[in-house]
C-alpha cells in the first residue's frame, strides 16, 4: 500500500541534540489506516460561541483536500486546533494513529510535520528571501544549534530547488518585505516546503493573486500532492474547482456536506447556508 | 513591529569601515588613562579624574545601551526594567568595596558604617563572602542572571508580550527600589553605598586605578561589540529579528521562541550587569536610585535616539544624551528633562532609524 512508503516523522533526521531544550516529540507518525489526520467529535467554543461543533473530519495520505464554508464556519479555528494554537473544549485530534496533537505545542507540532500557511502571508520581512527559506529548512531547531549553525552544501542545493519551485531564484537576495503580495504568498509556500512537512495546511493560498498567480500556484499545489497531504481553505471557487477532487463544506463548525465540487455545488443544503439563497 | 528594516541596516556593523572605524576610536579612548596616570597635573597632555570619570561613566551606559539593544531592537522585547540589573551588578561590586573599607570607616568598626549605625551585631547571612573579590564576580553575574532567568521564565511561558511586558518590568525594578530603600533589607537604605577607599587593596582615587578601571570598561565594551556582532550575525541573531517581526511564523517553522527570548533575555542583563558592576567603582556610590524607573526610560531612549537593530547607534545614542545631561544639568539644571523629552518625540517623529539611521543614509547619498 502507499503508507508503507511514506517517509516517517521529521525525528529521524534529528541528531539528538535537541533533547532538552526543544522537547523530543513522543510517538512516530503512524499512518497504515491510510489517514493522516483525523478530527473526532472536535468542540471549540468562544465565550458561548461553539467555533467549532462536533467537528469530524478525516484526510487521506497524499490527499489535496479542499474546505469551503462561509465566514465564521469554523475553518480557521479548525486550523488553529491542529497546529496546536487552540485547544478543543473536547473531541480528539490525531496526527496518524498515534500523535495526540492536542498534548503537544506549536513548535512540536511544527517539527512532527505539519506545515501551515496564514491567510495574512507573513514572511520575515527584514531577512532577505534565501535566509527565510534557510530558517525554515527541516533540522535542529534548539538555541545551541543555531549558534553554530552553518548551512552545508547540501541545505544550499535545497534552497536552490526551493527558489526555483516559488519562482524566486531571481529574488533571492531581495528583502522580503519588498515582495509583492503574490510573491509573499509564494515565499511562505517555499517556507513550508522548507520544513518537509507530511501535511500542509493553507489558509487562502491565492488570496489578491493575480490570474496568472493563481494558475501557477493550481500547478504547484497539484505537483505537491501525492508526496504530501494537504489542506486547503479557499473562497475562489475556480481555483478550487482547478485543483479538488474532494471537496468539505463547514458551516456553523461542523461538517455540512463532503464530495466532488459539483456535488456538493448541487446540495440543496449547502445552497441553502453557503450561498445564502 | 512590522515595519520592514532596510536589510543593510538589519546587517549589523556592516561594511568593514565602520568596524576600523569603532575599532579606533576603542583604541583612543585607551589614551585617556593614559593621559591621566602618566601625565602629572598641570601637563599638557594631562587628563582629569573628572573628564576620565565622565568618560568611564558614559561607556559604562554605552555598554548597558548595547545589551538593552538586543532584547528591544533585535528581539522587539521593550524592557523598562534594565536598569535593575545595572544596579545589582553595582550592589554586588559596591558590597565587596564596602568590605574593603575595613576599619577605616566613620565607626571604625569591622562592620560596614550603615549596619553600625543601625546598632547590628554582625553581618547579615547574605553578607557572607562579600569580602573576597572572586565571590564578588559570582554575585555580579549570578544575581542578576537568575533573577532575569526566572522573570524571563514566567514572562515569555505566559507569553506576555508588549506593553504589558514593558509594563511589568517596570513595576519589577519599582519594586526593588522600594527594597532597597529600606534600612532592613540590608543595603544602606537611600543612601546605599559610599565613601569606597580600596579596590584589591589599591587605593580607589589613585589615578593607576582609575586608569586600570577605565581600561577595563573600554575593554568589555569593545568585547560586548564584537560578540553581539557575531550573535546577530548568526543563525541566532536572525531568529531574535524573526521573533520581533513575526512570533507565530516562527513557532510553525518549529522553532520554540521561549528559549530564544530567555537566552537573550538573561545574556542581557548579566551584560548590565557588569556594566553596573563597573560604574560604581569610577563614580564612587551606588543607591536605589539607580533603579528609578526613569532611569530605565532613559536606558530605552539611549536606544532609540541611536537607532534600534543597529549596533553601534545605541552606543552612539548614549553617549549622545549622557553628553548633553552633564552639560545641560550644569547649564540650566530646571530645563534637563524637558530637553530629554523633547529629544525622546524628536527622535521618535524625526529619526525613526535612530542617529546611525541619519548618518547611513547621509553616507549612502
Amino acid at each position: 500500500m502507499l503508507a508503507a512508503s511514506t517517509p516517517t516523522s521529521p525525528r529521524e533526521n534529528w541528531d539528538g541534540e535537541a533533547r532538552g531544550l526543544a522537547h523530543p516529540v513522543d510517538g512516530q507518525l503512524d499512518t497504515r489506516h491510510g489517514a493522516i489526520l483525523y478530527l473526532d467529535d472536535v468542540t471549540v467554543s468562544f465565550d458561548g460561541f461553539r467555533a467549532l461543533n462536533k467537528l469530524t473530519l478525516d484526510i487521506g495520505v497524499g490527499e489535496l483536500r479542499c474546505i469551503i464554508g462561509p465566514n465564521g464556519a469554523g475553518k480557521t479555528t479548525m486550523m488553529d486546533v491542529i497546529t496546536g494554537k487552540t485547544r478543543p473544549d473536547s473531541g480528539s485530534v490525531f496526527f496518524g494513529q498515534t500523535i495526540d496533537l492536542t498534548r503537544h505545542t506549536e513548535p512540536e507540532i511544527a517539527q512532527l510535520g505539519i506545515g501551515r500557511k496564514f491567510q495574512k502571508p507573513t514572511v520575515f520581512e527584514a531577512m532577505s528571501v534565501h535566509d527565510n527559506l534557510a530558517l525554515a529548512l527541516a533540522g535542529n531547531k534548539s538555541v545551541w544549534a543555531s549558534l553554530r549553525s552553518r548551512l552545508t552544501g547540501q541545505q544550499r542545493d535545497r534552497i536552490g530547488e526551493l527558489l526555483a519551485t516559488i519562482r524566486l531564484t531571481d529574488h533571492y537576495q531581495r528583502p522580503a518585505g519588498l515582495l509583492s503580495h503574490g510573491q509573499k504568498q509564494w515565499l511562505e509556500i517555499g517556507m513550508l516546503l522548507a520544513q518537509e512537512p507530511q501535511l500542509l495546511l493553507l489558509d487562502e493560498p491565492v488570496a489578491g493573486m493575480t490570474d496568472a498567480e493563481t494558475e501557477k500556484t493550481a500547478e504547484l499545489l497539484l505537483t505537491l500532492k501525492g508526496q504530501h497531504s494537504l489542506m486547503v481553505v479557499e473562497h475562489d471557487m475556480d481555483f478550487v474547482g482547478s485543483i479538488a477532487q474532494k471537496v468539505t463544506v463547514l458551516a456553523e463548525g461542523s461538517v455540512l456536506a463532503e464530495g466532488s465540487l459539483a456535488q456538493v455545488q448541487a446540495n440543496e443544503r449547502v445552497i441553502e447556508v453557503y450561498l445564502g439563497r | 513591529m512590522s515595519q520592514p528594516y532596510s536589510l543593510k541596516l538589519a546587517a549589523a556593523a556592516g561594511p568593514r569601515a565602520t568596524t576600523l572605524g569603532v575599532g579606533l576610536l576603542l583604541a583612543l579612548l585607551m589614551l585617556l588613562p593614559l593621559g591621566h596616570a602618566v601625565f602629572p597635573e598641570g601637563h599638557a597632555l594631562h587628563v582629569s579624574a573628572y573628564t576620565l570619570t565622565l568618560t568611564g561613566k558614559i561607556l559604562c551606559y554605552a555598554i548597558v545601551a548595547l545589551a538593552m539593544d538586543l532584547v528591544w531592537g533585535y528581539t522587539g522585547l521593550l524592557s523598562l526594567g534594565h536598569g535593575l540589573f545595572f544596579a545589582l551588578g553595582g550592589y554586588g561590586m559596591g558590597m565587596y568595596l564596602m568590605r574593603q573599607i575595613g576599619r577605616d570607616g566613620n565607626y571604625q568598626s569591622d562592620l560596614p558604617d550603615f549596619m553600625v549605625f543601625l546598632d547590628w551585631k554582625e553581618l547579615p547571612w547574605f553578607w557572607q563572602g562579600s569580602e573576597h573579590f572572586a565571590w564578588a564576580l559570582l554575585v555580579i553575574v549570578l544575581v542578576p542572571g537568575l533573577l532575569a532567568l526566572v522573570f524571563g521564565w514566567l514572562a515569555f511561558r505566559s507569553r506576555i508580550k508588549g506593553v504589558y511586558f514593558s509594563i511589568m518590568t517596570q513595576a519589577l525594578t519599582f519594586a526593588a527600589m522600594l527594597l532597597f530603600f529600606r534600612n532592613e533589607t540590608g543595603f544602606g537604605g537611600n543612601n546605599g553605598f559610599t565613601d569606597f577607599k580600596r579596590i584589591l587593596g589599591f587605593g580607589i582615587a589613585e589615578p593607576a586605578t582609575r586608569a586600570v578601571l577605565f581600561a577595563a570598561t573600554v575593554l568589555l565594551l569593545a568585547l560586548a561589540l564584537w560578540g553581539a556582532r557575531w550573535l546577530v550575525q548568526s543563525k541566532f541573531g536572525r531568529i531574535l529579528t524573526a521573533i520581533r517581526d513575526a512570533e507565530s511564523r516562527l513557532m510553525f517553522c518549529g522553532y520554540n521562541p521561549l528559549y530564544y527570548k530567555l537566552a537573550i533575555w538573561v545574556l542581557s542583563a548579566v551584560l548590565c550587569a557588569l556594566a553596573g558592576a563597573l560604574y560604581v567603582p569610577q563614580v564612587g556610590i551606588i543607591n536605589p536610585s539607580e533603579m528609578s524607573p526613569g532611569n530605565s526610560i532613559e536606558i530605552a531612549i539611549w536606544v532609540a535616539l541611536g537607532g534600534r537593530g543597529t549596533l553601534i547607534g545605541p552606543v552612539l545614542g548614549a553617549g549622545i544624551v549622557s553628553g548633553a545631561k552633564s552639560w545641560f544639568t550644569v547649564a540650566f539644571p530646571e530645563y534637563w528633562l524637558f530637553f530629554l523629552g523633547f529629544l525622546f518625540i524628536a527622535a521618535t517623529l524625526l529619526l525613526p532609524n535612530g542617529v546611525l539611521g541619519l548618518l547611513r543614509k547621509k553616507g549612502a547619498q
